[in-house]
């Protein structure tokens, strides 16, 4: 069947499986090369292999919780959404989300996800206590920062490469309510938006928009947006009866592919400059439910189609703090002089914990942009490629669609090291299109 | 609120799990019977986990006859609502040619889940109030040539049902029949079924929930089979008989 990531770029022909029992499982991946697939968020072709891919969306039970230390037991197919409608009415949630609650707890796994609350909390590995993974030989090995160490590290950012992830034991974090107190300040330039990020460190969440069409003085226009968890004594009365019913967002989906050439810069600019304007005008402190906050997005469903039939491609970089700067104003002028106008732009300060052997965040910060598939685009991210290089960055596997094998290998000097444990393990069973275009 | 517990017979099934989900998503404490019910263990935990209700698991096997009120006096309480997802498709040919084969597909489909059902329903109607409900098929609505052992003895058990909702109507007892058509489930895994008339299995759970809500009779979960099905039976014999359907 035809399947792709969100991105819907590059679509191929693969075999899918769906196993409904380890043994089912144990038996696809001795057929040879296999890839766990989550719930295809990824947006390239990470969770894609012609041969045999591998959905994990029906080994999706819940199988553990402890009210004492918030350690959930999960399945590698139960979604983040499941994990939210469960557990927060009971005061929980998880302690690091990406953009999406639609991605299984696997994938989150495999892609060491980071969230707005990276540059303080780290990524979702730093709370998962321990992994039950399939590996190479078809034995099921619990791995943790004490049993099995290495292999640990390497499978939190591992994109699937050391085999298949079964079932992930994390920490939920409590909360006291639904609703998140956001404060969205103005940043007329890229100066104002880093200083703002670094005066505000000690916020638990944030992250900018970041209007990439805005060149000259105005370049890197944002808004940054702070938020944190409300405590009950933040909430109105009327809301501190039932802290954690926030209102029920409509699901609307887009019902086709908008026609080619609808996101171009001038539809882009008029977006932006009014998103902005926007922002400011609602700077301040405002009460948001956790929803609205951490997944403005998912209240469209099938949002990649409004890139149109040809798909969407994702650039996302990470700069380490000194270079971060001049990487950032770099890349910035090259996609305003580019006019190739990105909808979504986001910019990130990431923080120094330390992640798993591969995963993407380092201590600086991180640029994250969309645009529509085109022979232009992709030869603009060839040249952003060169920029993110020059400055001593490294690209987001989760959202790569077309790096080069090379690239990456300039971009990280871990490469050899995975490589190595790929082979010590006897992962070789386990490769995506992306992990052979990449020559992991 | 204590919301009345639910049996479902067939608890491993996807349809069977299906409605655990969803009758427990509505508080219901579940009680899943199944034949090895301990392998269920890990359900129980998903659905305790996400629901916040008390999930039992019990021994069950539907061709052990002799067994079934013991079952049913070995459940922690009478359930409100019953509902039986029991069956086997068989295979077609196979019982074609071994009386063995087709006996078990009868015993299966028909003479466990009627007996079963039946037994439940003198419980509810002594106690005057109760739901049964029945997970049959379209294929008992006319026998063809590709699935008549099978269909046959969802006929049985349909008109079973029929009788049982006759009797026992003025009892305070809601029969429903379930008819769901195409289900993508474990049974017809591999099957090429036409994506329009297949439903999912969460899909039948939302939709028999709400027809227990709404006391209803008969349930064709996708509307389209009640309309292809009364157009098949229809069908005069002496054509029907030349068709290959």
């Amino acid at each position: 069947m035809m399947i792709s990531g969100w991105g819907r770029y590059p679509r191929q022909d693969c075999v899918v499986h769906s196993p409904r029992s380890e043994a089912d499982l144990r038996g696809l991946v001795e057929r040879g090369p296999a890839i766990a697939r989550g719930n295809g968020r990824g947006y390239g072709d990470c969770a894609q292999q012609p041969a045999n891919t591998v959905s994990m969306l029906k080994l999706n039970r819940m199988l553990a919780f402890d009210a004492d230390t918030g350690l959930l037991v999960v399945e590698a197919g139960v979604l983040l959404a499941e994990v939210i409608d469960a557990f927060l009415p009971r005061g929980w949630f998880p302690p690091v989300t990406p953009g999406t609650k639609f991605v299984t707890l696997g994938g989150m796994v495999a892609a060491d996800v980071h969230g707005k609350n990276h540059h303080r909390d780290g990524s979702f590995g730093r709370f998962v206590a321990w992994l039950d993974l399939l590996d190479g030989t078809g034995e099921v090995r619990r791995c943790s920062a004490q049993s099995d160490p290495e292999l640990f590290a390497a499978t939190i950012g591992g994109m699937g490469l050391t085999g298949v992830i079964l079932r992930v034991a994390f920490h939920l974090q409590r909360v006291e309510s639904g609703w998140i107190r956001q404060t969205t300040l103005p940043a007329p330039d890229l100066d104002t938006a880093m200083r703002l990020f670094e005066d505000h460190a000690d916020v638990p969440y944030s992250v900018a928009w970041i209007d990439c069409l805005a060149g000259g003085r105005s370049l890197g226009r944002s808004a940054i947006m702070l938020g944190e968890h409300a405590v009950a004594a933040d909430l109105p009365e009327a809301l501190r009866m039932a802290p954690f019913r926030t209102p029920r967002r409509k699901l609307r989906n887009v019902p086709f592919d908008a026609p080619a050439g609808l996101l171009n810069g001038l539809t882009v600019r008029a977006f932006n400059a009014v998103y902005y304007r926007r922002q400011v005008m609602k700077r301040g402190l405002q009460l948001v439910d956790w929803d609205s906050y951490f997944y403005p997005l998912d209240a469209l469903g099938q949002w990649n189609r409004i890139y149109g039939g040809r798909g969407l491609l994702q650039f996302q970089c990470a700069l380490p703090l000194a270079s971060a700067r001049a990487g950032l104003a770099e890349l910035l002028a090259a996609i305003s002089a580019s006019g190739q106008g990105s909808f979504l732009a986001v910019l990130k300060r990431l923080g120094g914990l330390p992640g798993g052997t591969f995963s993407f965040p380092l201590d600086g910060y991180t640029l994250a942009l969309d645009f529509p598939v085109s022979a232009k685009v992709l030869a603009l991210m060839e040249r952003l490629d060169a920029i993110v290089l020059a400055h001593g960055g490294r690209f987001y596997l989760a959202k790569d669609s077309r790096m080069s094998a090379a690239t990456l290998r300039a971009s990280d000097r871990r490469v050899p090291q995975f490589l190595a444990l790929r082979q010590a393990e006897g992962a070789a069973a386990f490769a995506s299109s992306q992990s052979e275009r990449l020559e992991l | 609120m204590t919301a009345d517990p639910v049996l479902v017979l067939g608890g491993k099934s996807d349809i069977g799990l299906a409605l655990a989900h969803r009758f427990a998503a509505a508080g219901h404490p579940i009680q899943l019977a199944a034949r090895d019910a301990a392998a269920l263990a890990a359900d129980k935990a998903d659905i305790e986990l996400r629901h916040g209700v008390t999930v039992t698991l019990h021994e069950l096997d539907i061709l052990a006859t002799e067994s079934f009120a013991a079952f049913l006096d070995s459940l922690p309480a009478l359930p409100g609502t019953a509902v039986c997802v029991v069956g086997l498709l068989g295979d077609q040919a196979k019982s074609e040619a071994d009386a063995e084969a087709a006996t078990l597909t009868f015993r299966s489909n028909f003479e466990g889940p009627a007996l079963l059902t039946g037994l439940i329903a003198n419980r509810f109607e002594q106690r005057g109030s109760g739901t049964l409900v029945g997970i049959s098929s379209v294929a008992g609505e006319r026998g063809r040539a590709s699935n008549y052992v099978y269909g046959s003895a969802k006929a049985g058990y349909t008109a079973f049902l029929s009788g049982l909702r006759n009797r026992l109507a003025k009892k305070g007892v809601q029969v429903l029949t379930v008819l769901p058509g195409f289900v993508a489930t474990r049974m017809t895994a591999g099957m090429d079924l036409p994506a329009k008339l297949t439903a999912q299995p969460a899909e039948v759970a939302g939709a028999v929930f709400k027809a227990v809500g709404a006391g209803r009779n008969v349930l064709y979960v996708k509307p389209v089979w009640w309309a292809i099905m009364t157009i098949i039976r229809a069908i005069p014999e002496r054509i029907f008989k030349g068709m290959s359907i």
